[in-house]
């Protein structure tokens, strides 16, 4: 960082000329160094966390954006230079976002070609029989992240259970992880706060998921994107990025202009937060009707009864999206349905017995209760 | 088909409510016009006042407000035994607004203890006393001396007025906390501080330096607790600044109601109180206060400051999220007033003190400690001391501190470092030596054949040639 300004070699071969300033560190280094102490640095993770093992099957996440294309890039150089004997696999969402989505699909198609990886594309339409833009017609533009955030999760280990894979990698990076904790203090979720950090997550559920990029930084990551001339697709979804987390973003970046080691240290904090076993943490469990992981319940009452019991299913709300329900359906259609919330339940009475039930977040976004009635409205509010 | 309708769009129902009231405060002068027909929600009798931020603001009357603010300090004072009839206070006054509510609710506590002591048949429960201690930190950051002595002249002033009974005031510059080992602290400190060139370090460097003179007077005059104006605004960015270190193992010691991992115990009465509600209370008492000029800082802790404050705008609620977010980490084991077991003090008080206390299975024990914040060291942070035999003192110090001290106060350079050792104060070396006496001790728990080595001589055979 200091001195050397008239010569600016290398500082880590102190051969070739210097010919940019690593964001992690400030050390100025030219790109052949650069590329090694990236790349070293995902290995040592891998290695460290043994995050796979010899002849797993995994899926990269690839939704055509800079994260999952240098994963996608340096994990399949990775397992061809340090031979970690994995099978490969790009699994990507088409959420039916016209104009966003198939222009980032053509990029994950291109890569298919670029890093020879089989390809698996899974479907709002063919999941659910909607796609995002059915539903942002009816819904609005309020809130449709979380919502889409949520079928997401699901129709990705959707298609990891079609290619048998026995992992799931993910292009979160430093940032995004530094990001998901501190919105979690923000917003007092203490129970994913206490889960928001880890490199794998859901060991419990059908499919293990990973972030290999969790100490990268994001600036690294478009760097190296950039110096590789990696072929990306950079839009925005069309539909409103979240404002909220946008805030928070423009945080960790001014921070990480004064300190750039303040992204790593959040993080740390994050893995070293001791959280009482005593706080009540949110119910996880497997729903009856479709099997996954599920935070939040929503009762079913199949006799169309008023309250609660009776001849109700417990399941996840995806589920019941998807099993009682498609949702332009369900706009129209449905009678009575019912969340297993007290407080809830008792806010829905005053509101002259609409109906409701809660779905269960995206990993990293904000918990909502979906709120639908006989008139036709449609919104969420924010729980607990 | 309507995205918000009416029972459906609650959430932005919810906000436009909080922007509402929230918009009052700058209009805070013209409430008595707006609020005529709002009446406390209380009392039912006088009009409301708003502008104290948080999530009572414009729902209470001055009077309510007051008793209410009074309310969360002595809630705070009593289930958490901060004090008892027979202590001694040390009220740290900085001259701002929190700091200066602190000092009347204490008084004000104090002024009612006398009164039941003077109207009491047997006067058998004592009162407890009062000090005032102001730091002065000129040495570190320049403050034109008639400023200064315009400033103090004010403290002396208002704590004179705060009697009877009559309260003890301590001017104390920074630099006493090089008093006891040579006469030249104010440029041993200076030399010390010239070695930290992270803005933020230095923030932190002088915090320590603050509460190693705060301890040091207390224990000079015979204080047993401190107590701070720390407010639920500054400990929420307290939060979000330990996490942006990097110190969350550490954390949750900062921001209970009692610290006592120091040697006289510190006590944050008014944790649970907003720095608008704070603010609020010096201007319908007209309570005065001081500001010292600062120059512009660069700092983290400025940065998360802002950042905080920002978002309290925006959600009345969002710095007693931060806070009760961070409530729910485990606390350290000195989180509490320790148990009193002096047979002098009154039954009715240890009893007392017993209800309240933590419960020890709630938190953890720390055995290390940073020598340079006091911070609990997590296990990585806790280095092995037997490769550190033939070190100089000076480096052995530097692997004795927390990853964020080394990071952000210490030098990274050996000779520069060895420098910055010499210049420290002794409280400070001292406090390394004993946490690394204290390893040796605790070493013995995991290498029973240390303790062996010792009794050696006294043992007769060795139990393995027994079988």
């Amino acid at each position: 960082m200091e001195g050397k300004r008239n010569v600016r070699i290398c500082c880590l071969c102190n051969e070739r000329r210097a010919s940019l300033k690593r964001p992690k560190t400030l050390q100025q280094i030219c790109t052949e160094c650069f590329y090694l102490a990236f790349e070293n640095e995902i290995h040592q993770i891998i290695l460290s966390n043994r995050l796979f093992s010899r002849g797993d099957r995994v899926a990269i996440g690839a939704s055509g954006g800079k994260d999952s294309t240098v994963l996608a890039y340096v994990l399949s150089k990775l397992n061809r230079v340090h031979d970690y004997g994995l099978h490969l696999f790009l699994l990507s969402v088409d959420e039916g976002i016209t104009g966003y989505r198939d222009d980032s699909l053509e990029t994950v198609h291109r890569n298919q070609i670029q890093y020879g990886l089989p390809l698996k594309i899974v479907s709002y339409k063919d999941l659910y029989g909607w796609t995002m833009d059915e539903i942002v017609k009816l819904i609005g533009l309020k809130n449709n992240c979380t919502f889409c955030g949520v079928f997401r999760r699901q129709a990705l280990d959707r298609g990891a259970a079609f290619l048998k894979v026995d992992k799931l990698v993910t292009g979160h990076n430093a940032d995004d992880i530094a990001e998901t904790i501190l919105l979690n203090i923000l917003r007092g979720d203490i129970a994913r706060l206490s889960r928001c950090s880890s490199i794998v997550t859901g060991e419990d559920g059908p499919i293990p998921r990973c972030k290999p990029f969790k100490y990268t930084y994001e600036k690294e990551i478009v760097m190296y994107a950039y110096f590789k001339k990696l072929d990306y697709f950079s839009t925005e979804c069309i539909y409103s990025p979240n404002a909220y987390r946008g805030f928070a973003r423009e945080f960790i970046k001014d921070l990480e202009r004064i300190r750039p080691r303040a992204i790593l240290d959040i993080i740390k904090s994050g893995e070293n937060f001791r959280i009482s076993t005593t706080t009540k943490m949110h119910e996880q469990g497997t729903c009856e009707r479709c099997g996954y992981i599920s935070s939040q319940w929503v009762l079913i009452d199949d006799q169309s009864s008023s309250g609660d019991g009776g001849g109700s299913t417990r399941c996840c709300s995806s589920a019941w999206w998807m099993f009682t329900v498609t949702v332009p359906e369900a706009l129209r259609s449905i009678s009575h349905v019912c969340s297993g919330g007290g407080q809830n339940q008792e806010k829905n009475k005053e509101k002259g017995g609409s109906l409701h039930g809660c779905i269960h977040g995206k990993e990293d976004e904000e918990m909502k209760v979906v709120f639908i009635d006989k008139g036709k409205r449609f919104s969420a509010v924010q729980s607990h | 088909m309507a995205c918000n309708g009416s029972g459906g769009g609650c959430q932005s129902g919810c906000y436009k409510d909080e922007e509402t009231t929230c918009g009052q405060p700058t209009a805070s002068s013209e409430t008595d016009s707006k609020s005529s027909s709002n009446l406390c929600l209380k009392c039912k009798l006088n009009d409301v006042v708003s502008g104290y931020g948080g999530i009572d603001d414009g729902r209470f009357c001055a009077d309510c407000f007051r008793s209410n603010l009074f309310g969360k300090f002595r809630l705070a004072v009593t289930s958490n035994a901060m004090i008892s009839p027979t202590d001694r206070v040390l009220v740290a006054f900085s001259g701002g607004p929190s700091s200066r509510v602190a000092l009347q609710f204490v008084h004000d506590m104090q002024e009612r203890a006398h009164k039941n002591f003077e109207a009491s048949r047997d006067r058998s429960l004592p009162v407890f006393g009062v000090g005032v201690v102001f730091i002065d930190e000129s040495v570190v950051f320049p403050i034109p001396s008639h400023e200064m002595e315009e400033a103090v002249e004010a403290i002396s002033l208002i704590v004179s007025s705060l009697a009877p009974p009559r309260k003890e005031f301590h001017f104390v510059p920074i630099e006493t906390v090089y008093s006891s080992d040579s006469s030249d602290g104010k440029e041993r400190l200076l030399e010390l501080m010239n070695v930290v060139s992270d803005p933020t370090g230095r923030e932190d460097m002088l915090l320590s330096l603050r509460m190693l003179a705060l301890q040091k007077v207390a224990s000079e005059f015979g204080y047993n607790r401190i107590v701070l104006g720390s407010c639920i605004s500054r400990i929420a960015a307290h939060v979000i600044s330990a996490t942006v270190k990097g110190q969350g193992y550490s954390l949750p010691a900062d921001i209970q109601y009692v610290d006592a991992r120091w040697e006289i115990p510190v006590v944050l009465p008014l944790r649970d109180c907003f720095i608008q509600e704070i603010n609020m209370f010096c201007r319908l008492d007209s309570l005065k206060t001081v500001k010292l000029s600062t120059g512009p800082s660069s700092s983290i802790n400025s940065l998360v400051s802002s950042f905080v404050a920002l978002l309290q705008e925006e959600n009345p609620s969002r710095e007693s999220t931060i806070v009760r977010t961070a409530g729910k980490l485990i606390p350290f084991q000195f989180n509490r007033i320790p148990e009193i077991i002096d047979g002098n003090v009154p039954l009715a008080t240890r009893r007392r003190q017993k209800r309240y206390n933590l419960k020890s299975n709630e938190s953890v024990s720390s055995e290390s400690f940073c020598p340079l914040c006091n911070s609990p060291l997590d296990k990585s942070e806790i280095v092995d001391w037997s490769n550190l035999k033939n070190c100089r003192s000076s480096d052995t110090f530097y692997t004795s501190c927390c990853s964020s001290c080394q990071f952000q106060i210490l030098p990274p350079d050996s000779t520069s470092m060895e420098k910055f050792y010499m210049d420290l104060p002794h409280s400070v070396v001292a406090r390394s030596n004993q946490v690394n006496n204290g390893k040796l001790n605790a070493l013995r728990y995991v290498f029973p054949f240390l303790v062996k080595e010792q009794i050696q001589d006294c043992l007769l055979s060795d139990g393995e040639d027994e079988t």
